[in-house]
Order: C-alpha cells, then structure tokens, then sequence
C-alpha cells in the first residue's frame, strides 16, 4: 500500500528516542578524555573497562548539561534521582550493565516547540530525559561487509564506552496526520539546533553524536486504541527519519489490509533501499533487571544551581526566530528562507554591523547567494557580513546604487579588496548630484520668505530652519556644508 | 511474607537465563527454596521501619558525590588490553556474537 493511501486509512501515532552524545572534557564517570578520534583503547581507564575494584564517579559537567537539557525543554529537574544498572550482556558493555537512569531521570515532562517548514508549529510532548553512558564501538570481523552475520569474531574499541550521553523521550506524538514523518525529522533537527545552543554537544548527526529511535504505530481513527509499535533503531540522519517513518507507515499499513498483525519489534533502517527490515523481537518486558547503582549516591540537585543554570539558558532558536522577525520586521516566510539557506546569522552579524535588516537580507538572499550558487559555495564563503555592511552602507551614502554595488561585489568577491577599496580602484562612486541638491535649496528658499528675510537681514543661525526641508527632499543624503554655501551664493549673490 | 511472594523455580530459571547461568533442576528448586527464605528474613525489615522511614539504596546518606571536568590518568592500548584473552588491532577481540540464523 502507497504512503498516500495508508494515511487516509490510518492513523499514524510516532514516538523518537534521541541520545545526544555530551561536549564534555571526560566521561560520564571517569576522567578519560572524551575526544574523538584516537587510537583503539587509548582513551580509557581501569573504570571505561570496568575492571574489578574501580569505581565511578560522577562527571558534574555531565549533570549540569543534563540539566540544561531538561529546562530548554521546560521539564522539571528532579530534587533527587539515582543512577540504576541496565543489565544485558555485549561486547560493547564492557561492564555487563549500562550505567542509566531508570524510574528517576533527571528531567521529567516538558515540551518541544517544532516548526515546520511552512511555519506549522507543532508541540512534541517530551516524557522525559535521563543521563547514561554510551557503549564501546564493536567491528565485526569475517562476515559479508562487517555485518554481524556471519562474522567469525569481532574486535572492540572501548574509547567511546563510557562517554556521558542523555538520552529523551517522548510522550506519544499523536495528530500529525500525514505530516509525521516530517514531524519526526523536524523534532530532531531542533533539538540538534537547541543542543549547539546550548553549547551542551557538538551534535553532528554524521558523527553520531546524535542518534534517533523511531517508533511508529498506527490505528484506525484517533479515537483508537494505539496500536502495536515497532522501533526503527539509529537512524542517523534528517531525511533518513522522514523516509523511515514513511516506510513503516505503508509497510504496516500494507500488513493490516491484509489481516496482518504487527509485530513489536526493533527494525533497522537501510540508507541505500530506504526500508526498515526486522531487527529482533521486543517486549515491553525486556527484562533488564535494573536496579539502583550501588557505587554511585543519589543526586539532589540545589534548586540554586537549576534555577542558577535555567538564568544562564541562551536564548533558543525558536525564541530567536520570533525575537528577530518582530526586531526585523520580516515575514515568516522571509524568516524561513533565511533560515532554510543558513543565513541567519551571516544577516544576524550584517545587522549588528551596521546594516539595516531589509538590506541584509537583500543581499545575501539575493546576489551573494546567486554567485555563491554559480561557484557551488555556501553564500558565507564568499563574503563576510561586515563586508555586506559596508556595500550596503556605501549605498545609503548614495555613493553606490544597486548596479554599481553588485559590480563591487563582484570585485569584493574576486578578492579585490574591501567594498571601498574596489570602488575607488574601479571608479565605481557615483558622481554626486548637485543638481539634486539645487533644487531643494531653491525650494527651500521659495517656500520660507520669511527665513530668507532673516537671513538677509544677518541672522546667519536662521539658515538652520532651512536645512530640515532640504535633508527632506534629498532624503537626508544632502552634505550639510554644501547646502549651507549654495543658500549663502543665492541670497548673497 | 505472603505465600504469593514466594520464589518460583520457572523465576529462577528466567533469571539463571539472563545471568548466562546453566543450571540443572534440582538447583533451580534448591535455589528457590534458599531464595524464598532469603527474601522472607529481608522482608522483616519492613515490620521494623515504618512509613516514616523513605526507602534507601545506600547504608550512608551521601549525595552529589561529584568530580570536576579534568582528564585523568589514561590506560595505554597496551595496558588495556594487557590481560585480554585475545586482541587485534589494538582491540578486544571477542568471540561470535550471533551465531548462523
């Protein structure tokens, strides 16, 4: 069954596990480097391996991103909550359990503000966030193209075993109709967009450090009970969210057409083919006999320090957004564009230099980004905002006007040198116009007799009543100096 | 302690599975006999502590036990994997995870 056909029948429900690796210094509970990179089994200690007699101790970086997380999101931060043991045995595990949190995360119940592309906003409610440790990295040896199956053996890294991660999770995501899977990617890309802010992870999804969990059901109206689920594991990209929750959603609804019930079960995303294939059963009943840490002591995190840290938030990109379409008068869907081509901050720092909103915009949106496409560049590598500042400023001076600025561009960008400088160099500055400037001197004169009765009489300061009208009518451009000596020549000649 | 909460053998034997412990029927049902008897006299605890006294994972009340952000002593690859069975590359190396399907 077609996506489109799927969706009229049925009722899509989502949910999304995000991890975000953490931006510390150290690991989650020892103080091995948590870089990237490095040789195999370099960044680790005798707590990264989980060798008999070493104990972890909590990373308060770790706690205080946690945190963060959770206020960005409007969660409440527990007053106390414990670290458990998820226990299951891979490789990867080095100590046989994951260092976690259980039925006390750190951050429970908030909210995700999501915008689509068009502008639609949509309110994801999140359950809760928790911290935990990532795992080592396993390579499976033998097998066809390093897949699991069929390998004889596998090597592991623990670099990466221990390196602090917090992992949030929704509330079922219901009403988003045939829009969930765009939904899906797009509450991903702001909470990669709200990590940076936060400055909490570098949050680059090709290098893992943030990884989704899709999980999809669907039912016959919104009425429904919901329906049986699967969870589309690591799913590492934008688009490879949107395509996967689209693709379980006609898989499944091809399987319940037809009588088929759904299996609840962890599926795998495939880039190439854009399908989810079945990974292994799973029960709500995972048994992971979780229990609370013995070697770690609860956390009661001051309502100093949170309230301390939730004074310290940056603003979000969403509050951004909205703060700068008021400042800038933009309309939303100027503020889209801007946004979609990674513009807002080139304009952000074209504005604070001097430029005025509309210009900014203008110009980057406009002819950077049309050289910028020719070259096959991302219109900031070509020029700098303070350069775009400073065209735009040479234009309100009315020494440039539109043409002849994008001629200077043109220079600038062939690394002429600054706007000024490829101007002069060109001769590109516009003549001024004193015919322009005569004009409104005359009219000036013509329409205040009484002024000009003064100024003859000897009153030199009544030349000032005159300059407003004439700054009118050349739109403030007129040099103040020289309309004050061509009034002098007039009346005194 | 009610007789609902007594240990079953099948208990037993889902968490010998888990644990990757093979064992035999007449341990599964000495173990939930031992267990049973275990968790009876760990029950007594609750005649004792009444409502007033909070549930605790810990013997000492200790919190917000924390360390600064610094890197560490590390391990070399060569003391990590000093005492590993076996290893390649500079990595553990472990036996088939998942066998023919």
């Amino acid at each position: 069954m077609k996506y489109e056909e799927a969706i009229k029948k049925y009722d899509p429900v989502i949910g999304i596990e995000v991890h975000v690796e953490l931006g510390t210094a150290t690991k989650m509970f020892d103080a091995a480097p948590n870089t990237f990179g490095g040789g195999p089994n370099s960044n680790i200690t005798p707590t990264s391996l989980g060798l008999p007699g070493s104990l972890p101790v909590v990373n308060e970086k770790g706690v205080e991103y946690a945190i963060k997380i959770g206020l960005a999101m409007g969660c409440e931060i527990a007053e106390t909550c414990r670290f458990a043991r998820k226990n299951y045995f891979y490789p990867d595990v080095p100590k046989d359990f994951q260092t976690s949190q259980s039925d006390e995360p750190i951050a429970a119940e908030g909210q995700v503000e999501v915008e689509l592309e068009d502008g639609t906003l949509v309110t994801v409610p999140v359950e809760r966030a928790h911290m935990e440790e990532d795992a080592g990295k396993n390579t499976h040896i033998g097998g066809a193209t390093g897949r699991i199956h069929g390998a004889d053996h596998s090597l592991v890294d623990y670099n990466r075993a221990g390196v602090p991660l917090v992992e949030i999770v929704t509330h079922p995501i219901t009403g988003t109709g045939e829009r969930a899977p765009e939904v899906a990617a797009a509450y991903v890309r702001t909470l990669r967009d709200i990590f940076r802010a936060l400055g909490v992870s570098e949050a680059r999804m090709e290098q893992g450090n943030v990884r989704a969990d899709v999980n999809v059901s669907l039912r016959e109206s919104p009425e429904a009970p919901l329906g049986t689920r699967t969870e589309t594991k690591n799913v590492n990209s934008f688009r490879s969210i949107e395509r996967a929750v689209r693709f379980e959603i006609a898989r499944q609804a091809t399987r319940l057409e037809a009588g088929v019930s759904i299996v609840q079960e962890t599926r795998h995303f495939h880039e190439d083919t854009g399908e989810t294939t079945s990974g292994r059963p799973k029960s709500d009943a995972d048994d992971y006999r979780y229990f609370p840490e013995p070697d770690l002591v609860p956390l009661t995190p001051s309502r100093e320090w949170v309230e301390e840290l939730r004074a310290s938030l940056p603003e979000l990109p969403a509050q951004k957004r909205r703060r700068l379409i008021a400042e800038w008068s933009f309309s939303d869907l100027e503020m889209r564009d801007i946004v979609n081509a990674g513009l807002l901050e080139a304009i952000e720092d074209t504005v604070s230099a001097g430029a005025k909103p509309a210009a900014a915009r203008k110009w980057w949106t406009g002819e950077v980004a049309r050289l910028a496409n020719q070259e096959d560049k991302h219109p900031t590598e070509l020029v700098t905002p303070a350069q775009i500042a400073s065209l735009t400023g040479l234009i309100d001076e009315g020494k440039l006007n539109d043409k002849l600025a994008k001629d200077v561009l043109s220079g600038v960008v062939a690394g002429e040198g600054e706007p000024a400088e490829v101007m002069s160099a060109r001769g590109l500055e516009i003549v001024e116009d004193t015919g322009a400037l005569e004009a409104a001197v005359d009219e000036a004169i013509a329409a205040n007799p009484d002024v000009v009765e003064k100024i003859k009489g000897g009153k030199m300061q009544a030349i000032g009543a005159l300059m407003g009208p004439i700054m009118k009518a050349t739109r403030g451009q007129a040099d103040a100096g020289k309309a004050k000596d061509l009034i002098l020549a007039k009346l005194g000649g | 302690m009610t007789e609902s909460s007594a240990i079953t053998p099948e208990q037993v034997e889902h968490l010998a599975s888990l644990s990757r412990i093979a064992m035999g029927e007449d341990e599964l049902n000495a173990l939930a006999g031992d267990l049973t008897t275990i968790l009876k006299n760990v029950a007594r605890v609750n005649e004792v502590a009444g409502d007033d006294v909070p549930a605790t994972s810990h013997p000492i009340a200790l919190t917000n036990v924390l360390r600064p952000d610094v890197v560490g002593e590390t391990l070399t690859s060569e003391q990590a994997l000093a005492s590993a069975p076996a290893a390649a590359d500079d990595k553990f190396l472990v036996p088939q995870i998942l066998g023919e399907e």
